[in-house]
């Protein structure tokens, strides 16, 4: 009896994840996105919906493809990406910097990391009218209200992931009378490099979410801009056109620094579910 | 050959707790001859890993005499090969890295050593393994292979086998006694396993605890390789044991006072 139940799980498991083996497994992530494409296609067709709050995506494709050829596209996206990667690039290394010296050394930890815990707590949109009296409107106070977002995630995980070194290793480390450096080199730093990845990514999605911030403040260019030319229009294709795009150099940046998880933390011995 | 690698005399260790100086310590004297094999054996709290951390040099805040190769210890240093119970590998490194350590494998000589060491504790093939695909007793002969590069003249092992099976327990045994054999490293063996202490040591060590002390120094003279079964190793076990029940009887009657 026991037998012919498992029999039957066994086949019903079989018959539920026929049609999804037959699909090739990179692609099981696309199937509910490229549903929902096609649904909305479908019903946009239908005009059942108004197309200044939902265009239908094929005009959507058509007006992206309009702005690449226009040019406007290159422009918009090369100052957002240059912002974005200026900004990130200034927080994440001077995180980085902080975060060693904070972890590595007591002078710092408790002369510096009281103040930058406290400002950390701050909501970073608070201070943006600070920024725009001090520093105006100008590509300067962008990329620095980028880096600071950025900062704080690099900071505070690579400080944390220092402190988390397994003491015990550290014992090993003196028994081979490892040097200094190689302390640092060879054991705390490949010790904290998971925390200081994860602090790189959320810092990626700080950079993100700040740039739309700095682009809507007041310029004339990036992505943030011409989502919010579009608008003052009513062009809704192009809203949607801009929103998409974050989205996807938001997955890539993002799957970059996953890439480089996989590759520098094979060694981690932990649930995959 | 008779020369005393390992001289301790007087050694006091006392410990600061909230609740008063507890006594870890008290007047240690034990002399090790090179190339000999000690086992110290005892129950939990009589001291022997603390002993062993300050031969080892992790911790230099004693009164007492402690000399290794009548040097005085003022630290750490490479010719004190030191063995925890776990294996404490570095998790990020593969199996020949972690042997490495801070060596670096490029170098022929290094590269040499390593493989010679892998084929002495049997892991060929996991050469590029990580950490976590080791069972309990592969990871702990890649710990012997890596205090084993550095060529210790002593080799302080603090329970190493203790989280391991009977079965894998018996064989590293026997891994350890070819190493010893071969290379005449001087051993100071941690256990609070009473067969372990007798199969393995020429002279056995017996620690009893608050303070803690040497009660008696047992030597083996039974060759090696030894029968666990034999009567003369059953003979000397009970003798072990006989000492052990002296040490714990007394001890914990103390133990109720404080």
């Amino acid at each position: 009896m026991s037998g012919q139940s498992v029999s039957r799980e066994t086949a019903g498991k079989a018959a539920g994840s026929d049609w999804l083996s037959r699909i090739p497994r990179p692609l099981h992530g696309w199937i509910v996105p490229v549903l929902v494409v096609v649904v909305w296609q479908i019903v946009s067709g239908l005009g059942i919906l108004s197309a200044t709050l939902l265009p239908a995506p094929a005009s959507i494709v058509k007006s992206f493809l309009a702005l690449c050829a226009s040019g406007e596209m290159a422009e918009h996206l090369s100052i957002s990406i240059y912002r974005a990667g200026f900004g990130f690039l200034l927080g994440t290394s001077l995180g980085l910097l902080l975060g060693l010296s904070a972890g590595l050394g007591k002078l710092v930890e408790k002369t510096l990391d009281p103040s930058l815990q406290m400002l950390r707590t701050v909501p970073l949109l608070s201070v943006i009218p600070l920024f725009i009296l001090w520093f105006g409107i100008g590509e300067f106070s962008k990329v620095l209200l980028i880096g600071l977002g950025a900062f704080f995630p690099v900071y505070v995980n690579t400080y944390l992931g220092i402190r988390s070194t397994d003491a015990k290793l550290y014992e090993v480390s003196r028994i081979f009378q490892y040097t200094r450096l190689q302390q640092v080199t060879k054991l705390i730093i490949p010790a904290a490099l998971p925390n200081i990845l994860l602090g790189v990514r959320l810092s990626l999605g700080a950079s993100w979410l700040l740039l739309v911030v700095a682009e809507m403040m007041g310029t004339s260019a990036g992505i943030g801009y011409m989502i919010q030319d579009a608008r003052a229009y009513s062009e809704t294709e192009i809203v949607f056109v801009g929103i998409i795009m974050f989205a996807v150099f938001g997955k890539l940046s993002d799957s970059a620094v996953k890439l480089l998880e996989t590759r520098w933390l094979r060694w981690r011995d932990t649930y995959k579910g | 050959m008779a020369a005393e690698m390992l001289v301790v005399h007087e050694l006091n260790k006392t410990f600061a707790t909230p609740s008063g100086d507890v006594i870890a310590l008290n007047r240690i004297g034990l002399q090790v001859k090179q190339g000999e094999f000690i086992t110290i054996i005892g129950p939990s709290g009589c001291g022997k890993s603390t002993l062993l951390k300050i031969v080892a040099g992790l911790d230099t805040k004693y009164e007492g005499t402690v000399l290794v190769n009548g040097k005085p210890i003022d630290g750490p240093s490479i010719e004190k090969g030191f063995i925890f119970q776990e294996p404490r590998l570095f998790p990020w490194l593969t199996v020949e890295k972690n042997i490495a350590a801070n060596l670096s494998l490029r170098k022929p000589e290094v590269r040499k050593r390593v493989d010679e060491l892998i084929a002495l504790v049997r892991l060929q093939g996991f050469e590029r393994s990580y950490p976590r695909e080791l069972s309990g007793g592969m990871a702990q002969r890649v710990a012997i292979a890596r205090a084993l590069l550095r060529s210790p003249d002593i080799l302080l092992l603090d329970e190493p086998f203790g989280a391991l099976d009977a079965f894998t327990r018996s064989h590293m045994q026997e891994v350890l006694l070819d190493i010893w054999q071969s290379n005449k490293t001087t051993m100071l063996f941690v256990t609070h396993d009473l067969d372990e202490a007798v199969f393995l040591g020429e002279r056995v060590v017996i620690m009893n605890p608050r303070p803690g002390h040497i009660r008696s120094i047992l030597p083996i003279d039974l060759p090696y390789p030894r029968k666990r079964a034999g009567h003369a190793f059953q003979e000397l076990r009970h003798k072990v044991l006989n000492e052990f029940e002296k040490v714990e009887g007394p001890a914990v009657d103390e133990g109720a006072h404080i």
